[in-house]
This record gives structure tokens, sequence and C-alpha cells, in this order.
């Protein structure tokens, strides 16, 4: 779940907030950009950021006995680069902080580096070693948005820890502590999030090879 | 593997993912944030956060509602997508 609203303190409100920025940024300049190139790309951009807003609505109960939801992020970073989720995923996060409450406006920032910057790259990377490896499409492109949620909770983990740490323990027990309530809750969502991924993955492209899959996709090929 | 049969096992497997905590573990299955709540309330006794949300649903219904209407959006789009794709395909057969 996102951090929620007034619970980290402004200095590190700003810290993220100014971490995330640049991200943004380059996020915008690459939707132009692959708009300009690709528009046949738009409809499967707009059905990256869509993933996104499916997955991060659906609470989902998990082996902890508590509840937190999939992040959908990793598609996209996969299909058209981490850069783009910097965008898509401040749509989710903003939409979410304004009409539910959930995550909040002082705490967008560090929201958007662990959903839309940590994991998208951690997703993109893998995907990237997973090819490298010869893994195949299907497999790398699960553990690519698996592991790209999971980092994502890590994250947060790691955001709380900062700002909390452990009166006696510091910041390495405190990290230990949120990463068991985020983290913890977060592994079968994870494992959820990347089989979700692969049949997205084929429903969007359609009757092609897997190994064409991804750059049809992001409209590099027909 | 046809393709249709690995999206039919992975659908099964997500679905009994979600259901088999609901049957083997004991909880009261709340959000994971409210435990990083309570988490910091002990880290530091009598916290309270320094900014409010501008606005909250009023009631569990509403929320769920909006919860709801996020999700309805993303799977429309998607299925539109999807759809289009499908006739654009499909066209495509028709001209060749």
């Amino acid at each position: 779940m996102h951090i929620m609203e007034g619970y980290l303190p402004a200095k590190h409100c700003l810290a993220w907030y100014s971490v995330s920025a640049p991200f943004f940024a380059g996020g915008v300049w690459r939707i132009r950009k692959i708009l300009a190139e690709r528009p046949q790309a738009r409809m499967n951009l707009a059905a990256a950021g869509a993933f996104a807003f499916v997955l991060s609505a659906l609470k989902m109960p998990s082996v902890t006995g508590s509840c937190s939801h999939p992040t959908g992020t990793g598609f996209g970073a996969v299909v058209f680069g981490p850069a783009v989720m910097a965008v898509l995923g401040a749509m989710v996060l903003l939409f979410q902080a304004l009409l539910l409450a959930h995550g909040g406006l002082t705490t967008l920032g560090a929201n958007l580096f662990s959903m839309a910057i940590v994991g998208p790259w951690v997703s993109y990377g893998l995907w990237k070693l997973g090819q490298r490896l010869g893994l195949s499409v299907a497999v790398s492109m699960f553990l690519a948005a698996a592991l790209g949620d999971l980092a994502t909770y890590i994250t947060t983990s790691i955001q709380l820890a900062l700002a909390y740490p452990d009166p006696v323990g510091g910041f390495m027990t405190a990290a230990i502590k949120f990463g068991g309530i985020f983290a913890l809750t977060q592994v079968p969502l994870a494992i959820a999030e990347g089989m979700l991924t692969v049949v997205v993955m084929d429903a969007l492209a359609g009757k092609v090879a897997d190994i064409r899959k991804v750059s049809i996709l992001a409209g590099e090929t027909r | 593997m046809a393709k249709s049969s690995r999206s039919k096992w992975l659908l099964l497997g997500t679905v009994a993912l979600v259901v088999l905590p609901l049957l083997l573990v004991e909880g009261k299955f709340a959000g994971s944030d409210d435990q990083a709540t309570a988490a910091i309330t002990h880290a530091k006794p009598g916290y309270q956060p320094w900014f409010s949300p501008i606005w909250e649903p009023p009631s569990g219904e509403v929320e769920s509602l909006l919860f709801a209407l996020q999700a309805a959006i993303g799977a429309g789009v998607i299925g539109y997508v999807i759809g289009k794709r499908q006739g654009l395909a499909a066209r495509d057969d028709a001209e060749h």
C-alpha cells in the first residue's frame, strides 16, 4: 500500500518529491517521443496505464492475514521502457490520493518513487537480464513484473524506516519491521501480478510468436 | 503450449493465490497500511499526521464504489484495446 497522507515528515516529503521530479519530467519527454515516432503505439500505451489502474484497485488477501494490492507497473516498463511509468503511475496515485484518501498529496513524491520509478526500473532491468540469459519471453515477463512489484514494497518499507527508525535497533530493525508488514504480504500478490502480466501480454499481442510480442506491443514492428 | 491454455492456467493460479489465504490463514485481512500506521504509532507514541486527506469517501460503501470505478475504467480500456486489435486483425485477414 502507499504511504498514508501526513505520515512522512515534511523534509522527507520534499526530498522524495525532488528525487522523483526529474524521472517524471523524463517520462513526459519519453511519452511525447513515443507518440510522435510511433503513433500506432498509443492504444497499447493507454492499455499499459489502464493495467496499472486496474491492478492497484484490487486489494487482495495475503498469507500474512492482511490485504494489499499489486501495482501493475512492470508491463508498461518492459514494453515502453521504465521512464513512461513515472507519468502513468502518477495518474494512478493522484486518482487514489484525491478520490480514495489512499496514499496522499504530501507523500506523492515518495509513493511515486517506490511505485512508478523503482518498481518499473527493476522490472525493466530484470527483463533485459532475462533476455540476455536466454530465458523465455513469458518467464522473463513474469519475473520482471513480480519482482518489480516486490521492489516497490521493499522501497516503501525503506522509506518508512528512514522516517521512523526503531528507538532501539535503528534503521535496520525498522526496515525489517516494515518489510514484514509490506514486503511479506506482497509476495503472493507479486506472483499473481507476474502471472496476470503474462496473460495481458498474450491478450494484447494476439496470435504471434512470443519472441515478437514485446516489439509489436511497443509499436516497433507489425 | 497453446497460448489460450497458458492464460487459462495462469488465471487459475491467480485465483488460487487469492482464495487460499482466505481459506488457510486466520486473520482480519485488514489493509497493510493500517498495520504500518500502527507500527508508526508504536515507534512514536502519540504521533499525529501533519496533513489530512483533502477529501475522504464518506463511507465504506462510497469507497468501494470508487475502487470498483477505478478497476472498471482500467478493465474497460484494456478490453477496448484488445477488441480493437482483433477487429483490425480480422480486417487485414479479409483484405489478403
